[in-house]
């Protein structure tokens, strides 16, 4: 039996086998074979595994995702030769579910990015259109599932690396609420932002992964248990509240096209029955990126200390151990690495924490509050993913500063250790826009339900045009 | 110009716990075995490990912040402190910086005129780090060409104690560390044993002149293995910087090292990099807020502490009688062999002395057979006392059989022994008479080896100067 | 916002042990003041009674219990090591 790799969910690639219409490995092949064909295009991985064990469906695995006997470089060269010893926990959880990983998908180094062009190992094109960026940092990821490389993948989100991809590449992806997901064998950035989370061609898949995957971890103290998983059927949206934040709506930059298909989806959220309310997070847009861009490089400023050379990764020759690590450091981070480490360490120095870190802190505070807040009175928020549709590869890549704002609508919600959505909404100049809903602390049912009623009535085909 | 001055001393101590596990995995605590044969990927800060936070290490902590009376935090946070070193894995270690579990608390230290309070400013809970082994290429020694790790003791639970500058004199600060370090013993958190670098200190000094509150640059002297070793660095370093002062110097802010073997941090590099270790609060972790019950349990589990049981027992002996025992753990064994009938006095001077000396496990001996022993250590042979305290830890000791063994101080047993031996010994008798006495001393030798050691020597003395006279 | 000068760039690159060619000083130094500038937005605000929030959950006492676990087999300690000295890691002297 032959299938159609670019429009198997995994739902329906899960029925084949168990049905033994189709086997695990034929199955299997028939990704390596779609891989084989389209990826030498779209370089949507890093490394694809030959063979690995299991009876179920493959899962593609974004590369800061630690697998054992697999290599895991984080996008970075100096992790080129990285062979970890352990499991993350994520793929524990994914090997007992009979899932086999077919290979590691690309990402900006160490997931700092939002177009994957900061890989160490070049750049992921967009199955839409390969001239252009797929997003990022989880750029493989979305990619591979787009195109119909992988039924559905692990990416990791720390400020939008999950969310944003999935608009700009047209299908979907979940940031899960901060604490349900553990981080245990996933290469740091910010501890205290990193969430993994599901990438996946419709909500039902995405709510399935996010079920096995989630879940509290003794390796991880910062996880707890969550809600039991409710696949979605939901076709409408009876008294749903949805909170419209004028202020993402309105961001400066964002496209017409953009906005245009986010109204058209609120509309026919209405027609499901949903109240759509204008509301507004007044200092969490304007502050968030700022707040962001402190917090995350502080953090990452020490994770990224313990590549020195000395247990495992690249090294440097160096007279004496401080010159090996310099030397170390410097031939093995790339540009944006060494730029964050360099604002992480300065934003903690004595005489700058607190007009810094400390600072970045009490707006992470407001923008919690404000969150809250609309909570009270709302069950999700919806917004424009990204204020752009896919954008040409280089156009941003020496102005670290515009690249930052592509995650301007992601940021908020994450700084608050909130779930965040992505479906797809429409496409503008031919390229897809993403809408992203916005729920409470451990709400991910909520959004589950909504997403996939929008996703029926939107009837988006996540197959890219030229590949159809 | 005479000038007096006043020292003034703060210390810091690092104590590792003796858990099952290390602070953050869960290898087994307590290196030794094959070099890096006990690390994880956590301690071996592989990437993706996450830290978490070993429960008894916390309690253990608390229960030491309560025996120092201090005020334990309703919430404790982990902060990271960054620096690069070679065993330093993650390069930063987790420790506790403006939020610890256990602040502003004392130790009253007993002295011969009363207790001295020593301030204790924090208590907080750390990971210690891996051993290095710096290597040339034969041997091992410093200027070396290469530095070894072993990563075994990476993340053994530290507890760091930082005093007040309360401490004004080295023989103070000497018996404030040989308290703690009891305490610490007593509670059960610890061997706290300074040649295996389970308790390691540092001795912040610097002088002033006396009278006046302002405190002057203070050097550190760092890793010293042993008390009195601490106790003599101290008084070098405070006579070195009156030294310079009266010599209308400055005294610079300097580390002196003793026990290279220990460092916990890198040396500085330079001036301009000032050690800079970007404290932040560690977001692998949520913090620690122990709450009321746990705390009041553990206040239930400590017992008498030895500071309070030197000054009680101090009423009876004499101060110095009293910290020997406590110190030396032997005050408990002292109390129940005066229950079973020895003169105090007696009874601690043989365990201050003689006891301490066979380094018998205070706990293995039965009292009542020691008791025998101290009341009549008198009337037995010197030789049969020491031979059964010798064997008094031993099970089933009895000191019947060397009681047995009383002491001849009758003269008409003894007289004629004594004359044998003058007889035999012509020549040192008239020595002994034309004045060189020092040979008295000879005579009695003889006379307890003629005797088997069973002559009371007092006796033996007295007839020895009159037959000879 | 005062720009970040090329000293203040060679110290915080110390302080992260990272040696940079004199180019990448330069591009540097431009790059990370923007940034700083653009991050120091978050000054604007009046946080004087507003606490920080250094965790997005709000749970306390995670911990284990003091139970041992197997330990890594020494071929996966060293599986990765750059330089291996019999059972040590090995680097250049401290
Ligand atoms: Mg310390
Ligand atoms: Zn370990």
């Amino acid at each position: 039996m032959t299938v159609d790799t670019l429009r198997l969910s995994a739902e329906e690639g899960n029925k084949l086998v168990t049905d033994g219409e189709i086997s695990s490995d034929e199955l299997y092949r028939a990704y390596l074979d779609a891989i084989g064909e389209r990826d030498p295009e779209l370089h949507a991985f890093l490394y694809v595994c030959e063979n690995d064990p299991g009876e179920g469906i493959p899962i593609a695995i974004k590369d800061v995702i630690g697998t054992r006997g697999i290599p895991t470089t984080a996008g970075s060269k100096i992790l080129e030769s990285y062979i970890p010893v352990y499991d993350a926990t994520v793929i524990a959880n994914c090997r007992t579910r009979g899932l086999r990983v077919i290979g590691k998908t690309n990402t900006d180094e160490f997931a700092m990015g939002s177009s994957t062009e900061n890989s160490a190992f070049g750049p992921t094109h967009n199955p839409w259109d390969p001239t252009r960026v797929p997003g990022g940092s989880g750029g493989g990821s979305a990619a591979a599932v787009s195109a119909g490389l992988a039924p559905w993948a692990l990416g990791s989100d720390t400020g939008g690396s999950i969310k944003q991809p999935a608009a700009l590449c047209g299908h979907v992806g979940l940031r899960p609420t901060y604490g349900t997901v553990s981080r245990y064998g996933v290469v740091a950035f910010a501890s205290s932002l990193d969430q993994v989370g599901p990438v996946a061609r419709n909500v039902r898949d995405c709510a399935f992964l996010y079920s096995v995957i989630s879940g509290h971890d003794d390796n991880d103290s910062t996880t707890v248990d969550v809600p039991d998983v409710e696949l979605p059927t939901a076709e409408e949206l009876k008294g749903l509240r949805i909170g419209v934040p004028k202020e993402m709506n309105g961001v400066e930059g964002i496209e017409p096209g953009v906005s245009a298909a986010v109204n058209k989806a609120l509309e026919l959220a209405e027609s499901l029955g949903a109240t759509v309310e204008e509301c507004s997070l007044p200092r969490s847009v304007d502050y968030g990126v700022a707040c962001y861009y402190l917090i995350a490089p502080a953090e990452a400023s020490a994770n990224l200390a313990r590549y020195d050379g000395v247990r495992f990764g690249l090294r440097d020759d160096g007279a004496d151990f401080r010159e090996m690590v310099m030397k170390t450091r410097d031939a093995g981070f790339g540009d944006e690495p060494k730029r964050r480490i360099m604002v992480g360490a300065y934003a903690l120095s004595s005489g700058y924490y607190d007009a810094y870190y400390r600072t970045a802190q009490k707006v992470r505070t407001v923008i919690k509050r404000e969150h809250d807040e609309l909570f009270e009175r709302f069950d999700v928020l919806v917004s424009p993913t990204s204020p752009t549709v896919a954008f040409p590869i280089g156009a941003k890549i020496d102005d670290p500063v515009a690249m930052y704002m592509n995650d301007v609508l992601t940021i908020p919600s994450c700084m608050a250790g909130l779930p965040g959505l992505n479906i797809p909404c429409g496409l503008s100049e031919g390229l897809p826009v993403g809408l992203q809903l916005i729920g409470p602390q451990f709400g991910e049912n909520t959004l589950f339900r909504a997403a996939h009623a929008l996703e029926q009535a939107i009837g988006f085909d996540v197959v890219p045009e030229r590949l159809r | 110009m005479s000038t007096t001055w006043e020292p003034v001393i703060g210390l810091e101590i690092h104590v590792q716990l003796k858990t099952e596990t290390k602070m953050f995995c869960r290898c087994r605590n307590g290196f030794g075995g094959e070099p890096n044969s006990q690390t994880c990927p956590v301690c071996l800060a592989f990437p993706g490990a996450l830290p978490v936070p070993n429960r008894r290490a916390i309690e253990e902590t608390i229960k030491l912040g309560l025996a120092l009376d201090c005020t334990i935090a309703e919430r404790a946070v982990f902060h990271r402190k960054n620096y690069f070193y070679p065993d330093n894995p993650k390069a930063y270690q987790i420790s506790q910086y403006d939020e610890p579990l256990c602040a502003k608390g004392h130790l009253d230290v007993p002295t011969g005129e009363g207790v001295t309070r020593i301030g204790i400013t924090r208590a907080h809970l750390e990971e210690d780090a891996a051993k290095n082994v710096h290597v040339a290429a034969s041997g091992r020694l410093h200027g070396a060409t290469a530095t070894l790790v072993d990563f075994n003791r990476c993340g053994t639970p530290l507890v760091e104690i930082v005093t007040e500058p309360d401490l004004h004199d080295a023989e103070t600060a000497k018996r404030f560390l040989q308290l703690l370090r009891q305490t610490v013993v007593e509670l059960g958190l610890s061997d706290a044993e300074l040649e295996h670098g389970s308790m390691r200190f540092d001795v912040n000094v610097s002088v002033r002149p006396a009278g006046t509150d302002e405190l002057r640059t203070r050097t550190e002297l760092k890793n010293m293995n042993s008390f009195n070793f601490a106790a003599k660095g101290i008084e070098r370093e405070i006579a070195r910087q009156i030294r310079i002062y009266e010599a209308g110097g400055v005294v610079d802010q300097e580390t002196l090292h003793f026990d290279p073997a220990h460092e916990e941090s890198p040396p500085m590099r330079s001036k301009e990099e000032a050690q800079d270790y970007r404290y932040f609060p560690e977001p692998d972790l949520v913090p620690v807020e122990p709450g009321r019950e746990l705390v009041e349990r553990l206040r239930g589990e400590i017992g008498e502490l030895p500071g309070a049981r030197i000054t009680r027992i101090a009423e009876t002996l004499s101060f110095y009688d009293a910290d020997v025992l406590v110190t030396g753990g032997l005050d408990r064994l002292w109390v129940a062999v005066v229950d079973a009938g020895a003169d105090p006095k007696d009874a601690a001077n043989v365990l201050a002395n003689q006891f301490v000396a066979t380094g018998i496990d205070p706990s293995a001996v039965d009292a009542g057979e020691l008791a025998k022993l101290v009341s009549t250590r008198a009337e037995i042979p010197r030789a049969a006392f020491d031979e059964a305290l010798a064997k008094v830890g031993e099970t089933g000791f009895s000191a019947d059989p060397y009681l047995a063994q009383k002491v001849v101080a009758d003269t008409a047993e003894l007289d004629p022994i004594i004359e044998r031996i003058i007889e035999a010994n012509p020549g040192q008798a008239d020595q002994y008479r034309s004045g060189k006495h020092g040979l008295l001393g000879f005579f009695v030798g003889q006379v307890m080896k003629e005797t088997g050691g069973s002559a009371d020597p007092r006796v033996v003395n007295e007839r020895l100067r009159v037959l000879l006279g | 916002m005062a720009r970040i000068t090329k000293e203040e760039v060679l110290h915080v690159a110390r302080l992260a042990r990272l040696e940079l060619s004199d180019a990448e000083v330069a591009k540097f130094q431009e790059q990370l003041s923007d940034i700083l500038e653009a991050v120091s937005k978050v000054s604007e605000l009046d946080l004087s009674d507003v606490p920080p929030t250094a965790h997005p959950l709000e749970i306390a006492n995670a911990w284990a219990e003091d139970v041992a676990r197997d330990c890594l087999p020494l071929d996966d300690v060293f599986a990765n090591a750059p330089d291996r000295d019999g059972d040590y890691f090995r680097t250049p002297p401290a």
